[in-house]
């Protein structure tokens, strides 16, 4: 029930302004757009994984090539993602994540709301600053600022899109 | 495989890691941790081409993935241990899938977890390592388990990937090299030797 709309295509766009060549995910409604254009992308990689930590490791390993990198998951995924964070904190390197968040506004699914609720605090507690996006206007320059703190000030940087921002699937 | 080889034949793996590798610089490469890290250290001495885990167990073939995939005119080696294989199976599957040409997995089995007292892995269990890469789609994927192969898992790791070299080694130490464990150092030794002053995405 997804209603592609306009910021999702501005998203996709600044990423590649900033030159991120590689996108890796575990598929989630919510990035229906980025992935299906980087699948459709001929200058960039679309990487589908197992598991989210998966993502993580890709990122430190496309860093030490000189490409820049995306994981994106869904707020369940970022339990997954705790140890291998291990290696991007180490190694201080730069870490760009966008993760559609489930189980808080307006969630249906009770299933989703203890690893949604505690995507934030977990993600934090292993160093990744958390970016929030609540509305369309926000995304894009979430994003930006995003992308500077990442690959510029080698940070990690999960960029939150909030489910009011994607709309609570319904149930 | 030399039908005459008895299957039970395991390597010495101070001896067996040198002779398959050989020139380690013909790789980038990306190491697991614990006594594989050990082994590599000691080969490489650890050199600018190499980076090498303390930790993120089960991270190190998708390190290796991503290098490959920003890398595509390099060959990219991941040593790894059967511990560190069994903690990310999915990335078998990952790289499988994506079946990047320029990457080559070494992985060193000794049936044990090393580091934490000998305790058996699952591959002392009856579980197959080389049959899973291959049931993943890495259509290259052989078993060492006697020194005559080692020219054959030798231009393996050479050859075009996606490839798995499984090397069967008994339950002996490592040889020993004083590795760094900062991270930061090592990336951006790693970074500079291969990317010089000013890397496409920044410094």
């Amino acid at each position: 029930m997804s209603v592609q709309t306009a910021w999702q295509d501005d998203l996709y766009e600044v990423l590649r302004k900033s030159n991120v060549k590689i996108f890796s995910y575990v598929p989630d409604g919510g990035h229906k757009t980025l992935i299906n254009r980087s699948l459709a992308d001929p200058a960039v990689e679309a990487i589908t994984l197992t598991t989210e930590q998966e993502g993580v490791a890709l990122a430190a390993g496309a860093h030490l090539g000189g490409v820049k990198s995306v994981l994106l998951m869904q707020s369940s995924g970022v339990g997954n993602c705790m140890n291998m964070l291990s290696l991007i904190s180490n190694g201080q390197f730069p870490f760009l994540t966008i993760v559609t968040m489930r189980g808080e506004f307006g969630e249906g699914n009770a299933w989703q709301v203890p690893m949604g609720q505690g995507a934030p605090a977990t993600l934090e507690a292993m160093g990744v600053k958390c970016l929030r996006a609540d509305g369309p206007n926000d995304v894009v320059p979430c994003a930006s600022a995003a992308l500077t703190m990442a690959f510029q000030s080698r940070m990690a940087i999960a960029l939150l899109l909030s489910q009011r921002l994607l709309g609570a699937k319904a149930f | 495989m030399n039908k005459q080889i008895k299957p039970e034949a395991v390597l010495d793996r101070r001896e067996a890691i040198p002779h398959i590798v050989g020139d380690h610089k013909d790789f980038l490469i990306v190491c697991g941790l614990a006594g594989t890290a050990q082994d590599i250290a000691d080969l490489t001495k650890e050199s600018a081409n190499s980076f090498i885990f303390g930790g993120a167990m089960g991270g190190a073939l998708m390190t290796g993935f991503g290098l490959a995939l920003a890398q595509p005119n390099r060959q990219v080696l991941v040593a790894a241990g059967d511990g560190d294989v069994l903690m990310s199976l999915g990335s078998l599957a990952t790289i499988g899938a994506h079946a990047p040409k320029n990457l080559a997995i070494l992985c060193v089995d000794n049936e044990l977890y090393g580091e934490t007292g000998n305790q058996r892995t699952h591959t002392g269990m009856g579980v197959d390592l080389r049959a899973i890469a291959e049931g993943s789609g890495i259509k290259c994927a052989m078993e060492i388990r006697h020194a005559s192969q080692f020219g054959e898992a030798a231009r393996a790791l050479r050859g075009v990937g996606p490839v798995f070299v499984l090397v069967k080694v008994d339950g002996g130490p490592s040889r020993r090299h004083p590795r760094s464990w900062d991270a930061v150092d090592r990336k951006l030794i790693f970074r500079r030797a291969l990317l010089g002053d000013n890397p496409p995405d920044g410094k």
